[in-house]
């Protein structure tokens, strides 16, 4: 299912990879336009890897093998001191987080930063959490 | 006939006995199976795929039978307990008696979040966080910090005032009543709200603080109250949506409830008003 979901992703993104209107970063406004037809696809986010506060965010796309039936892969994985943050991209492109899980940002990054401003040093475990 | 009240309007004896229900299910560990299950939905309801309890039509009616669930729990506890709810349009100050000590405790101290007062404040030793995402283990708030204000009464009328229950694409993309209500269009209701409280209210796991609950059944009331506004209009779709829970599909965990059987609340609860 999750691999169905990627490949649909990628073939898609790959027929609009020409099309420079297709952006990652809708605005909220631009959803009156949307209704009744289907989201564009957003780009696959740019990789990171930096020291963020202290701790160590990266982005990359998913490698095969960690993924969890729990979760639903959006194709990008995340991660803070090498722990996988569980990340999922909104239909307008937006990402949120397991632990800022309503309140959408603009980029994968944006999120992992998020999270780490949320955990306060906390160390993150490895989902699914319990 | 279980009738859920306005949380500023309950006694002292009705929020005693709520707390002490609520820390009963945590004691027997049943607290703790609701918060995974709510994580899980939340980890897996997507845009593009499978969508049940988040971002979907049924993320009403599915909340709706999550609280009866829970509520079922509090009553096998003690039967005169029912859901309050929280009119956060109304009680948006961190003056509420929401937060008073002897109901869920006030919001969490600046350096850590940990929420210190009140039954629910880890001190108290009797809420251990367990399903979680991180390390920490004790409850946490941060009251008006991440979003400085709560809905207002005005902002909750105009999402009242959409006639159309849900739209294509069904998603987090939509239009209309649904979407409106849940946050992720305009003006933003119920998933600001999560934001507003922080701490754990902001993460899957939200339901390990108990002001979920009562968010949840004021977010279940407006659908009541949108109901009464709009009575021709009903839950969309009607059938043959892929990955989406049609009225007369059933939903996941239960599998024998369908949106059909929770439009009308008056068959299980009632509202003081
Ligand atoms: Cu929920
Ligand atoms: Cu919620």
């Amino acid at each position: 299912m999750p691999d169905i979901t990627r490949r649909r992703a990628l073939a898609a993104t790959a027929a609009l990879a020409a099309t420079a209107t297709v952006t990652a970063l809708a605005a909220p406004t631009a959803s009156a336009a949307g209704h009744g037809r289907p989201m564009p696809m957003p780009k696959p986010p740019e990789n990171f890897d930096e020291v963020y506060k202290g701790r160590r965010i990266q982005g990359r796309p998913m490698s095969g093998g960690g993924h969890h039936h729990h979760e639903h892969g959006s194709g990008f994985e995340v991660l803070i001191d090498g722990v996988q943050l569980h990340v999922m991209r909104n239909a307008d492109g937006s990402w949120i987080s397991i632990v800022s899980h309503y309140d959408p940002v603009t980029t994968p990054r944006a999120a992992a930063r998020a999270a780490v401003d949320e955990l306060q040093g906390a160390a993150l475990l490895p989902f699914p959490a319990n | 006939m279980t009738v859920r009240k306005n949380q500023a309007t309950l006694t002292t004896d009705e929020k005693k006995r709520f707390v002490d229900a609520v820390l009963e299910l945590k004691r027997s560990g049943r607290y703790d199976e609701f918060v995974s299950t709510h994580n899980e939905f939340i980890m897996s309801d997507t845009d593009t795929g499978e969508r049940t309890g988040h971002r979907s039509p049924s993320f009403l009616p599915w909340h709706r039978r999550f609280l009866l669930d829970f509520e079922q729990a509090l009553q096998s506890v003690d039967s005169s307990v029912a859901l309050p709810y929280w009119d956060w349009s109304a009680d948006r100050t961190l003056r509420a008696g929401l937060w008073a000590p002897d109901f869920l405790g006030g919001t969490g101290r600046s350096t850590d979040g940990r929420v210190m007062d009140g039954p629910f404040a880890a001190s108290a030793g009797n809420w251990p966080i367990s399903i979680r995402v991180d390390g920490r283990t004790f409850l946490r708030r941060s009251l008006g910090t991440a979003v400085r204000a709560l809905p207002t009464a005005a902002e909750v009328e105009s999402v009242l005032s959409m006639a159309t229950y849900d739209m294509a694409p069904y998603n987090s993309a939509s239009d209309g009543f649904r979407n409106n209500l849940e946050g992720w269009r305009g003006v933003n209701l119920h998933n600001r709200v999560h934001v507003w409280v922080g701490g754990h209210m902001a993460t899957g796991a939200s339901p390990n603080d108990p002001v979920f609950w009562l968010h949840h059944a004021y977010v279940d009331k407006l659908w009541a109250q949108w109901q009464r506004r709009h009575p021709d209009a009903g839950y969309v779709p009607t059938g043959g949506t892929p990955d989406v829970v049609d009225l007369n599909e059933t939903m996941k965990p239960w599998n024998d409830v369908r949106p059909a059987d929770l439009l009308d609340h008056t068959k299980f609860y009632t509202f003081d008003s």
